[in-house]
């Protein structure tokens, strides 16, 4: 069966997609899109829907409402069109334990169909891929996390897919194997591939060319980073150390010249219209106050106070 | 459909049955185990029973009576009693089963041209093999009286009755349980087996998230289910032919009709067991969950509702009903007939026997659920 697909401008379109299970709306409303080549990064808490999206949109689960086209297939009805060109890999990536590198990556590469020559050539370039050079032999099972997980990739490419789905792929993985995934991705992503990717990590998110952030099912940001940290233009962050962090930020958030006051940790970050200014005054209310020691600096925001900010911002909008 | 997708499959499956040697010897052993463990264990047959003979009498008549108990091998004498012994305390202690008592004077009556009495004693705590051995020993005596009479020229006992009765076993000549079991045990095992293997493994990959990944490929659902199945298909077919030889050398039990035919029925009825583990596997979460499920729903209908052991004739009417939905019943019918008396398979498809007919539309049933429940979609 022949079809073509309209040549599409964006390699995934979403609209106003929604999945329930029972009266649970695990996504609400979805909108989105990605271009061709992108590095899309979709973030959230647990729960947020990032995992059933990608479910839906690898044709895996069907939609309640909306419509995703993926390559210009629309995912809930042409489930097994979407399939056929794209790659997923999940975090539980899903390897054969009991079998050798080799078994695997011919295991895979036979349910996508490959076969003769072009197994071979897929099977070279994916051991080589995932720099498990002369270890064909080895047990899947034998090998280190980092290594599985580069094989677990090249498994879910060999059919050489336009689109790359990744659900959390780094997760329980040491840096440095991150560090060397993310490059493959990179390369993978210079080569054309889309690539959609769900994390934790907010330093992988630093190195997506878009982040969509989502919390209880709905899209709360999306834009490259420095877009998302534009939420700040024109203020400034502030980053507050002294003793009772709770205490502080309580008091600060009281003040009028305060725009937004959280805790981080053992500190507090404030945002306020002047940086001086905000200085000035979060060092006599606090000093008045008899925190000590106390210092106040200013700092670039980064993206978890971004994402905080736009968390709180839904959750307020939805409260009212 | 692809068949080199289905080969990779089955390759896979088989790669990974090798991989791990027990449950592939578990798979092909365990069948010959059972055979060896149910073929000597279950066994109807009673031989040799332990006999104390309390012979007052002491004359040549009464030890050619004792003789022909003895040497017709169903009867071992454990114990010769002198007058007067504790018979209670010997068949409580299990030292003998049977006792046959001949009173004094037992060579004499005979002589005189009366009729002899003499007791035998019997353990009748477990009822069937007590009337096996009444059995036996009543054979034995009407044996005895007719050597009498034949060895009597004065013609001072009466003369035999009129008719002779000559009893013909066919098929299992010597009333062989084993014989019998044997064809049973097949379909056990094989339902057994065939269950629990392509259950397990469809579960397995659940279980790992690997039919998660291999939902997202292209592989249709047919794909997939044929490619997991035949690898087991392979394998119990392979295990039914290790029965066989066992059945044969071990037992003596002969293929008596085709080996085709044996092969065609064997194929139809693994459909249906095969198609019943994947219809465990859309209702099992964990490979645990499976192994109960599939235990509990083939083997115990294999053992009680199939006429392996206890006669579907004698159960009540509710129970009989029951027997028609479980495929062993049907199989058993065909396996005796083609193992025992060398029926051809024609013989159970059409009117009217229908067995095989029968095995034909389980396998399409149950596989045709499987296979819905293994493709509808999530959510």
């Amino acid at each position: 069966m022949a079809q073509v697909a309209p040549a599409p401008s964006s390699v995934i379109e979403v609209q106003n997609l929604v999945k329930r299970f029972g009266a649970f709306v695990a996504v609400d409303d979805l909108s989105l899109t990605v271009a061709p080549g992108e590095v899309f990064g979709l973030l959230g808490s647990n729960g947020a829907g990032k995992t059933t999206a990608i479910r839906m949109l690898c044709g895996l689960l069907s939609p309640t409402g909306g419509t995703a086209r993926v390559l210009g297939f629309d995912v809930g009805r042409e489930p097994e069109q979407v399939k056929r060109r794209i790659g997923y890999m999940t975090q539980r990536f899903s390897l054969y334990d009991d079998l050798t590198v080799g078994q695997n990556i011919r295991f895979f590469g036979g349910v996508y169909g490959l076969e003769g020559e072009a197994l071979r050539a897929r099977r070279d370039w994916a051991v080589q891929m995932a720099g498990l050079e002369g270890k064909a032999d080895l047990l899947t099972r034998s090998l280190p996390g980092g290594w599985k997980q580069r094989l677990a990739l090249a498994c879910s490419v060999l059919h050489e897919p336009k689109v790359l789905f990744l659900d959390e792929p780094t997760g329980g993985v040491d840096p440095i194997s991150r560090r060397r995934f993310w490059n493959l991705i990179d390369a993978m992503a210079a080569e054309g591939v889309t690539i959609i990717v769900t994390t934790h990590y907010l330093d992988e998110a630093e190195r997506c060319d878009r982040i969509a952030l989502m919390h209880a099912g709905r899209l709360v940001a999306l834009g490259t980073v420095s877009e998302l940290k534009d939420v700040f233009a024109g203020r400034a962050m502030l980053e507050v150390s002294c003793p009772r962090v709770l205490e502080a930020q309580e008091r600060l958030e009281g003040e009028d010249w305060v725009l937004e006051a959280s805790v981080f940790g053992t500190r507090v970050h404030v945002v306020v219209a002047d940086a001086e200014e905000g200085r000035g005054k979060a060092l006599d209310v606090l000093g008045a106050a008899g925190f000590a020691p106390l210092a106040v600096d200013r700092i670039l925001p980064s993206l978890e106070d971004v994402f905080i900010h736009c968390i709180e911002a839904e959750e307020a909008a939805r409260a009212s | 459909m692809s068949l080199r997708k289905i080969g990779a499959i089955a390759v896979k499956e088989l790669r990974q049955a090798s991989r791990d040697p027990l449950s592939l010897a578990m798979l092909l052993g365990l069948p010959t185990m059972m055979l060896i463990l149910y073929g000597y264990a279950i066994n109807f047959d009673v031989r040799h029973v332990p006999l104390a003979v309390e012979d007052r009498d002491k004359s040549a008549m009464s030890r050619e009576l004792v003789a022909s108990f003895v040497n017709s091998t169903y009867f071992d004498l454990v114990s010769d009693l002198p007058a007067g012994a504790d018979l209670g305390r010997l068949t409580e202690r299990r030292i003998a089963r049977a006792v046959l008592v001949i009173p004094e004077g037992h060579a004499r009556t005979l002589a005189a041209g009366r009729t002899a009495p003499v007791q035998l004693v019997l353990d009748g705590a477990d009822a069937n093999t007590a009337s096996t051995i009444l059995g036996y020993a009543s054979n034995l005596v009407a044996g005895a009286n007719v050597s009498l009479r034949l060895a009597d020229p004065a013609a001072t006992l009466p003369p035999p009755p009129g008719i002779d009765y000559e009893p013909r076993v066919w098929f299992n000549p010597d009333l062989k349980s084993t014989q019998f079991l044997v064809p049973g045990l097949i379909g056990f095992i094989l339902m057994l087996t065939a269950v629990l293997s392509t259950a397990l493994s469809v579960v397995r990959e659940k279980e790992r998230g690997t039919m998660e990944q291999l939902r997202v490929t292209s592989l249709r659902p047919s794909e997939l289910i044929i490619g997991k199945t035949l690898p087991y298909l392979g394998i119990s077919l392979t295990a039914t032919g290790v029965i066989i030889l066992a059945a044969r050398f071990l037992f003596g039990v002969r293929v008596q009709g085709s080996y085709v035919d044996l092969f065609v029925a064997t194929l139809v009825y693994l459909v249906g067991a095969l198609g019943f583990g994947l219809l465990v596997s859309s209702l099992a979460d964990t490979q645990a969950m499976a192994f109960q499920i599939g235990t509990v729903t083939s083997m115990l209908p294999a053992i009680f509702l199939s006429g392996f052991i206890f006669p579907i004739r004698s159960m009540p009417a509710v129970v009989q009903g029951l027997t028609y939905l479980v495929p062993n019943r049907y199989f058993l019918v065909v396996l005796r007939g083609v193992i025992l008396k060398g029926a051809p398979l024609s013989t159970y498809a059409g009117a009217p026997r229908w067995e095989l007919l029968f095995l034909c539309l389980y396998g399409a049933a149950v596989f045709g659920i499987a296979y819905a429940r293994l493709t509808r979609k999530e959510g």
